[in-house]
């Protein structure tokens, strides 16, 4: 085995020598040369010869518990720092357990490059100990993936992975390098290793014709809205919408993943639209006559059935995939490209307009609604999940990074945490994972290290990668973890309230106690019941340095409103009972 | 609807599996998807053809680029393309009904290749409705075949148009239609 003159110091200009290193040196040295300083992963047999070789190079590991949560950290690391997230996994169950977090990177559209170890390439097919053929499960859930059996194909791959995971529309992608690779030797020369230009996608087609199209379309509107979505986020274009958005005084409804693309205390910010949207956003899409969609797919969430979806709106797309163009939605213009170009572009050819009429129209829809809204309504001694999230926004003036996990939590978080700013909510929207805050917020964590970071799990979500809270603990982290803990699977419950007669099947899930679990990781907590003591508790968990977990036991049986059926149109929004029986006072009080 | 692509991939392992995977990701049917060298080194060259509705083209070829493996897609029609495919029909054929299947070939303009005391094989190059004809014919004439292989449409564009000309032709449309209606007004 050839020695490296880079064994005694850990130096970044490793990455630029010329020189003959073995596969494992490489790797690290690609990865450095990318600009990689964190990575998330769990050692193994298959990927132990990249392991002996970290020492040498300025890359720090996290060693995760299970690695789904490396996955889900290198997720939360990209979606909060912009760059991309990297995760490493031995072969066989270390890269099927990547599979989750893949898939949820995939769906939206986050840059990560997972690198998993494989058996030697003499093995494979031969159904080795730990080998599993992951290039071919990971098919359609990568952007693209790549086996690397020969150590001088390390560095090209990665350094594809890196390109592809980035352009373009943002994605996953996979490196599985065989046991002899890492450990073979080869000519390491880091400019040399640099892939082709990325070739744009033919079908990428914003002209000139079609933009001033859409500014015909958007001079005649008179009741336009703009759809806001992640793309907004992924191009780094919330100011040019937000210049776009005044000079013509375009209101704006956001997706789930669009939050904070446009700051929801801006007059002309209307809230979510879709599924749990804000009844007045689908309303006013319902009636609007041109819809701007900026970087979102018109997702089933989003758009309820889709025959009756805004019957009377013309449609904009401005999107980076091509797919994505008609594909549910028929639309009138279509501006393939990036986000940012695309509407720098056509920002000058946009008259000023400053009537406000239609905005107007649209806040006069909300009247109905605030006197429906759960925050507006007396608690009656119940603590309610919205009151626990409106209380954080508020005690967290909307500056914390938020990192939800899947269920009614993270609904009512979309509803009553307001975001001003881009990448302050972490959450999975396209797959819905459960178990994905932890693990992202520790991804974020990383990413923002001076940022208030907080988990917000429900007790069924949480229970899925718990065993992340030892991973927090060994890294140092401060990071707040506030569990809306119901007892029960709260979403698939509430469809089982609305839609199978209340026949709770499987629904009620049996919790530790929480606090005593933090407990038990060294963790400290505080259980909270009711809502006087939520604020206090706020407060004391961001003013402690490390983990803290707060465990708010909240109303059980309580629903997210509004709410749209599968099947329904988006203005057929079930509405939160005028009277609700649980905001009735207990008649022995 | 049957929409016929010719894409341009790289020439790599694993590249077959990746297009065949989108198909059956998207649940279309492919019709027959074949596959070999092009005209330019490291680029392999596939006819896949797949029986979908016509909303379906444009994101098929919008998934196919998506791939990072994919150099170049184009749909073709038949009034603009050369469409062909090869078969090897094995038909059974004694002393008695050899001639008779013979005089079929001919008319077919298939070539006998191989003639064994109890089959025939004939070697069939063409548009794939002729392929069925002469199989059609067999059928109904009660020939008993033993075997049938098919290699699937091969397609490739008349003259010198390739896909970039049709979309720079395209484009071309369209900037035609903006300055008539900026002339209109």
């Amino acid at each position: 085995m050839p020695k490296t003159a880079t064994a005694t110091k850990k130096t970044s200009t490793a990455a630029q020598q010329l020189e003959t290193l073995i596969g494992s040196e490489i790797m690290w040295a690609t990865l450095v040369g990318e600009g990689t300083d964190t990575v998330f992963g769990y050692p193994g047999g298959a990927i132990l010869p990249a392991y002996d070789a970290l020492r040498k190079y300025p890359v720090h590991h996290v060693l995760v518990r299970h690695e789904q949560g490396a996955a889900h950290m290198a997720d939360g690391y990209a979606r909060a720092s912009g760059k991309v997230g990297v995760a490493v996994a031995t072969s066989g169950p270390g890269a099927t357990n990547l599979v989750t977090g893949i898939a949820t990177a995939m769906m939206d559209s986050t840059p990560i490059v997972c690198i998993t170890g494989q058996v030697s390439s003499k093995l494979l097919g031969s159904d080795a100990f730990q080998e599993i053929d992951i290039t071919g499960i990971t098919l359609p859930i990568t952007k693209h993936n790549f086996l690397v059996t020969r150590a001088e194909e390390i560095a090209p791959a990665i350094r594809s992975a890196f390109q592809i995971a980035q352009t373009g529309r943002p994605g996953p992608v996979l490196v599985d390098i065989t046991k002899d690779a890492l450990q073979g030797s080869a000519h390491f020369d880091f400019a040399a290793a640099q892939p082709a230009p990325h070739r744009p996608h033919p079908m990428l087609k914003a002209e000139s014709a079609a933009m001033e199209e859409a500014i015909e379309l958007i001079k005649h509107a008179k009741r336009p809205i703009i759809l806001a979505g992640h793309g907004i986020l992924l191009s780094g274009a919330s100011q040019v919408v937000r210049q776009f958005a005044e000079r013509h005084h375009i209101p704006v409804a956001s997706t789930l993943l669009g939050l904070g693309a446009f700051p929801a205390s801006h007059p002309l910010s209307l809230g979510m639209m879709g599924m749990h949207g804000e009844s007045w956003v689908n309303n006013a899409i319902q009636k609007s006559d041109l819809l701007l969609a900026f970087g979102m797919r018109f997702d089933d969430r989003v758009t309820g059935t889709v025959t009756t979806y805004a019957p009377h709106a013309k449609k904009i797309h401005v999107d980076i995939d091509p797919y994505e163009i008609n594909k549910i939605v028929k639309v009138d213009v279509a501006l393939i490209g990036d986000l940012r170009q695309v509407l720098t572009t056509m920002l000058p050819l946009l008259p000023a307009k400053k009537d406000t009429s239609w905005l107007d129209e649209v806040n006069a829809m909300k009247g109905d609604a605030s006197v429906r809204d759960i925050v507006n309504l007396p608690d009656s001694g119940h603590l309610y999940a919205a009151h626990v999230l409106n209380d954080l926004w508020r005690e967290t003036k909307g500056d914390s990074i938020i990192v939800t996990d899947v269920g009614q939590h993270q609904m009512w978080e979309a509803q009553y945490y307001k975001h001003d700013s881009p990448r302050s909510l972490i959450t999975s929207g396209g797959l819905g994972t459960m178990g994905f805050s932890m693990p992202a917020a520790i991804g974020a964590k990383f990413a923002c290290p001076k940022k208030d970071v907080w988990v917000i799990a429900g007790d069924g979500g949480f229970q899925m990668t718990a065993a992340e809270l030892s991973t927090a603990v060994q890294e140092n982290l401060d990071l707040n973890i506030a569990i809306i803990n119901n007892g029960f699977l709260g979403m698939v419950r509430q469809w089982q309230e609305l839609f199978y007669q209340k026949n709770y099947a499987c629904t009620p899930i049996l919790s530790p106690d929480f606090v005593k679990l933090a407990d038990a990781h060294g963790i400290p907590g505080l259980k909270v019941t009711k809502r006087a003591d939520v604020i206090p508790a706020v407060r004391k968990a961001r003013a402690h340095k490390g983990v803290f977990l707060l465990d708010f036991h909240v109303e059980r049986e309580d629903g997210v409103y509004p709410m749209i059926a599968p099947g329904a149109a988006l203005h057929d929004m079930v509405r939160r009972p005028k009277r609700d029986p649980l905001m009735e006072v207990p008649e022995d009080l | 609807m049957l929409h016929t692509f010719v894409a341009l991939v790289d020439d790599k392992p694993g590249v077959l599996t990746r297009v065949a995977s989108l198909f059956r990701r998207m649940n279309i049917n492919i019709v027959s998807l074949t596959v070999g060298e092009s005209e330019a080194p490291d680029v392999s060259r596939m006819t896949i053809v797949t029986e979908a509705p016509d909303s379906a083209a444009a994101r098929m070829r919008a998934a196919l680029y998506k791939l990072e493996i994919t150099r170049d897609v184009d749909e073709v029609e038949r009034n603009s393309a050369v469409i062909r495919e090869l078969a090897l029909v094995k038909v059974a054929a004694g002393p008695g009904t050899r001639s008779a299947i013979f005089e079929l070939a001919e008319v077919f303009k298939a070539r006998v290749v191989d003639l064994a005391p109890e089959s025939i094989m004939m070697e069939l190059t063409g548009s794939a409705s002729k392929v069925e004809g002469l199989i059609q014919v067999l059928q109904e004439s009660k020939y008993e075949i033993l075997e049938i292989s098919r290699t699937g449409r091969m397609a490739m564009r008349r003259g010198h148009h390739t896909s970039r000309v049709v979309k720079a032709l395209s484009d071309n449309g369209r900037a035609r239609q903006a300055e008539e209606r900026r002339r209109r007004k």
